[in-house]
């Protein structure tokens, strides 16, 4: 999609296809003959495997969908069909289920990968951006998917979720209400809620593909942070790429399968397999761990509408990262300040996951005798998650001294910008 | 199993065994017993299940319904009277003889009447109550749950169902007052069941001969849960293998290519 | 997982290690995808309850002589219809040679028997040990599917060049043994597997 493309159609008939409707040239352009920087790394195959994980959760959803019964009498009974009766159901229905997991598993890689090597930069700022509404709708996908079995959890994670929105001023109880469909969550409720779950994925692909079109403008980052400056700092994606990438791909499919075969409850939570009963709240409510950090951030505010809003505001300084940060460098190779400071960011987002898991009193294990219980460190790690974007990364551009850049891409791989290649060594 | 467990938990940090355990009243932690169907080369114990199923039938099912389960689930592979010369459960006599001992409701007849049959093998299992009310009408308030899925929807799982069955007789902790009509089962969270003690040594006669201790009918009904809970395991964990060292077979071979691919370029 | 990789066709050093990679590479991804589509194409075959439905019961002691019912046996209708002496003359007096369909279509005796209206009648359907029935009872029984084997509609009773049934949605004819005779439908009306399990009690399936 950018720069000239180098597509010759051979035969008579692509000869034709190009002239009326140039798809395989566009293919070719964007994922053959596409000029990539030689040194990305295993931290850049993760586009990839999120392509295939979307395809993964499109194909079994609508499996799912064939057997699925979207009425509060029977979502729960013809999720348990699905599992005993339906042929490979219970195949379809781990892999869905497992796969959400994989998916957000992927998508952190990928996002923490980005705040890495500085992939949020100019000129990447609208790729960033179109990057964090896909994670957005893959958090209304996850949550609204969550709810369709009927079980406990789906039934008042529902409800709290929802109950969210009431804590607005005003327009929060209308809101909550026509949400609902009713007076409370319940089948009008649940209807919507799959009719929303089947939308979102298209839309996901929708933006995926503006995401893909506003990565192949200004081309792929890289670990060095370091703009392509000739041809000799790139090779064509196929099939060096596709190569790396497939590897990549079905390695990460071995987790994926080993959960979905022998784990496969291991991420989800027992209390769903208890059919939902407004008359009976579990012990302790637990979004899917993917959720956990906001969960923890809402919960380390006292008030209600000042959890809700600080939640959204941690996904939300995603979007104005870009000119948050100040850096003239771009990769956290160069920069041995922000590379602490990033290293403390990741494990703020673990430990948020981790007091997001647990009931706000309870003492964190170590720390007990101290009076530390998890509501005071999801309080601590949510200072410092919003720290990190609105003190941290700003000053650090005017304070630190980055350490020494090479000269191109070529010359971080080679040591030099000599033009003979010397035998392969795989790095990594 | 219980290593990656281990090492899982420790890795992630996200410890959510630990909080659960505390978050949902006090509870001991049920005793890690090796069943059959751990590990990822298990099966289930058919002659156990099979025996659970009797316990089932003989004790559990006065009160606790199988309402996800068709009474031809226990003759598809896989389920405790598997029979290969009866591929379709509908034609295995264990499962017919089984079936025709339950009483079904059916109907309307032509007259518009409900009427009473012996059960065949595609019926649920018909539930010791007619609905919730009744259920609880029966038993002191408290409503027995559904038996189904019933190892998947315990956070401890088979180990706590059968922790829950030899749980009884010990003294109540101080402070702890056990109400008309409550039990106390350190394995219950909170520590106060309704239901009563279910099993006593010798209680019921197995045909195979198997001494039926507390123990050991708590473990075959166990068993026979987990099997309910999960009847594709055995399936699931052979494909698994399958599909598992293709994986890892494309892996290398993948690796292997990429070697190839870039071994004339530096990287 | 279906990152297809190209025979690039460079030099290299080793050109029969590289092309044993590349083709068992391929090889792999291909036969790991056919495996890999079964379970979602299975998925939509009958699932296990559905296939274990309930057979049908029916109540013959109450049908009388040429009367017909329309029961539901496997989500599909079928006919019973207890016929009359002079409609069971009339199907026994057909010659199988000149049926557009001669076989019998009959699930309790399999492919290849004869289309007389012995082998279409109840006269094929098992008895349970201990039942006794009347020959004439189970020679005058005919239980059919009641879906046209032209586009699956519904015959109408009495009707037709043959007074049995006749298929309204495109001309299709069949006889008081429920064979086609003239029209477009290409066999014979189906009849499902069934037993006496008393002497009033025809279950089908």
């Amino acid at each position: 999609m950018s720069g000239p493309s180098t597509y010759e159609p051979k035969t008579g008939f692509t000869k034709w296809l190009d002239a009326r409707l140039p798809v395989v040239r566009l293919g070719w352009d964007s994922f053959v003959d596409f000029p990539t920087p030689r040194n990305l790394n295993y931290w850049y195959t993760f586009g990839g495997i999120l392509t295939v994980c979307l395809m993964i959760q499109i194909i079994t959803g609508i499996v799912l969908a064939m057997h699925y019964v979207p009425h509060i009498d029977h979502a729960f009974a013809s999720v348990q069909r699905i599992d005993r009766d339906v042929n490979y159901g219970w195949l379809v229905r781990s892999i869905h289920a497992v796969g959400a997991s994989m998916f957000f598993l992927a998508v952190y890689m990928h996002i923490f990968r980005g705040l890495y090597y500085g992939s949020y930069k100019a000129p990447r700022e609208l790729l960033w951006i179109l990057g964090v509404v896909i994670y957005l709708l893959m958090m209304a996908a996850a949550f609204l998917g969550y709810v369709l079995p009927w079980g406990q959890m789906s039934y008042w994670g529902a409800m709290v979720i929802t109950n969210l929105l009431g804590a607005f001023p005003i327009v929060g109880g209308p809101i909550t209400e026509w949400l609902w469909g009713g007076f409370s969550v319940g089948n009008a409720t649940l209807n919507r809620f799959f009719s929303l779950h089947y939308l979102i994925p298209f839309l996901i692909a929708g933006v995926v593909g503006l995401h893909v079109w506003a990565l192949h403008v200004p081309g792929n980052n890289n670990p060095t942070g370091i703009e392509v400056k000739s041809n000799r700092d790139t090779l064509p994606f196929h099939p060096y790429y596709t190569s790396k990438d497939g590897f990549a791909i079905v390695l990460f499919m071995v987790i994926f399968a080993f959960f979905v075969f022998y784990w496969p409850d291991a991420l989800g939570h027992s209390d769903n397999f208890i059919p939902a009963d407004p008359l009976v709240t579990p012990a302790l409510i637990v979004p899917e761990w993917y959720l956990l950090p906001f969960y923890a951030i809402l919960r380390a505010v006292p008030d209600k509408l000042g959890g809700v809003l600080l939640m959204f505001g941690a996904i939300g300084i995603l979007f104005v990262l870009p000119w948050l940060d100040t850096s003239k460098v771009r990769s956290m190779r160069y920069r041995p300040l922000a590379r602490w400071f990033f290293g403390f960011f990741v494990l703020a987002c673990l430990g948020l996951g981790w007091a997001g898991a647990e009931l706000p009193d309870t003492p964190v294990p170590g720390l007990g005798a101290i009076g530390v219980d998890f509501l005071l460190m999801g309080r601590v790690l949510t200072v410092y998650y919003f720290a990190y974007f609105l003190v941290i990364l700003p000053i650090l551009g005017f304070v630190e001294k980055p350490s020494e850049r090479p000269a191109s891409i070529e010359e971080s791989v080679l040591g030099s910008s000599s033009k003979s290649a010397p035998a392969a060594v795989p790095a990594e | 199993m219980r290593l990656i467990r281990t090492l899982f938990v420790a890795a992630t940090g996200t410890l959510a065994a630990v909080g659960l355990a505390s978050a949902a009243g006090e509870y001991r932690t049920p005793e890690d017993y090796r069943f059959s169907f751990e590990g990822p080369f298990s099966s289930f114990d058919r002659g156990a299940v099979q025996r659970g199923f009797y316990v089932f039938n003989q004790v559990c099912a006065a009160c606790h319904s199988l309402d996800h389960l068709a009474i031809r689930h226990l003759g598809q592979p896989g389920g405790p009277f598997y029979d290969p010369d009866y591929p379709n459960p509908n034609d295995n006599p264990v499962v017919r003889a089984i079936a025709a001992e339950y009483i079904v409701e059916d109907g309307p007849d032509e007259f518009g009447d409900m009427f009473e049959r012996p059960g065949r093998p595609a019926d649920r299992f018909p539930a010791p109550y007619a609905n919730e009310a009744q259920g609880r009408a029966a038993n002191n308030g408290a409503y027995p749950p559904d038996l189904s899925i019933i190892t998947r929807a315990r956070h401890y799982g088979a180990p706590y169902v059968r922790s829950l069955m030899m749980g009884y007789g010990e003294e109540p902790p101080e402070g702890l007052t056990v109400g008309a009509g409550l039990y106390y089962n350190p394995y219950f969270p909170g520590g106060l069941i309704a239901m009563p003690p279910q099993f006593q040594d010798g209680l019921l006669t197995y045909n195979d001969g198997t001494e039926a201790t507390v123990e050991q009918m708590a473990t075959d009904v166990t068993e026979f849960l987990a099997w309910a809970s999960d009847p594709h395991m055995e399936q699931r964990k052979r494909l698994g293998l399958m599909v598992m060292a293709y994986l890892v077979i494309l892996c290398g071979l993948l690796f292997f290519t990429y070697r190839q691919v870039w071994s004339k370029v530096a990287h | 997982m279906t990152e297809a990789v190209e025979h690039t066709g460079a030099d290299g050093q080793e050109p029969s290690r590289r092309d044993f990679i590349y083709i068992a590479t391929g090889g792999a991804l291909a036969v790991g995808g056919a495996f890999t589509i079964w379970p979602f194409i299975d998925q939509m075959n009958p699932a296990a309850d559905t296939l274990a439905l309930a057979s049908t019961e029916v109540n013959i002691a109450e049908l009388e002589e040429g009367q017909e019912i329309t029961v539901i046996y496997r989500e599909r209708p079928h006919f019973v219809r207890r016929r009359t002496a002079a409609e069971v003359e009339a199907a026994r007096g057909v010659n199988i040679a000149s049926l557009p369909d001669r076989d019998a279509r009959n699930f309790n005796l399999g492919d290849g028997a004869p289309a007389t209206d012995e082998n279409r009648s109840a006269m094929t359907a098992a008895v349970a040990e201990g039942v006794e029935i009347e020959d004439a009872l189970r020679a005058s029984l005919l239980v059919t599917s009641a879906n046209c084997t032209h586009l699956g509609c519904v015959p109408t009773e009495g009707a037709g060049d043959y007074g049995a049934w006749f298929c309204p949605c495109h001309g299709s004819h069949y006889d008081t043994s429920g064979r086609i005779r003239r029209g477009p439908a290409p066999e014979n009306l189906s009849v499902p597997v069934m037993t006496f399990t008393s002497a009033s009690v025809l279950r089908l399936g």
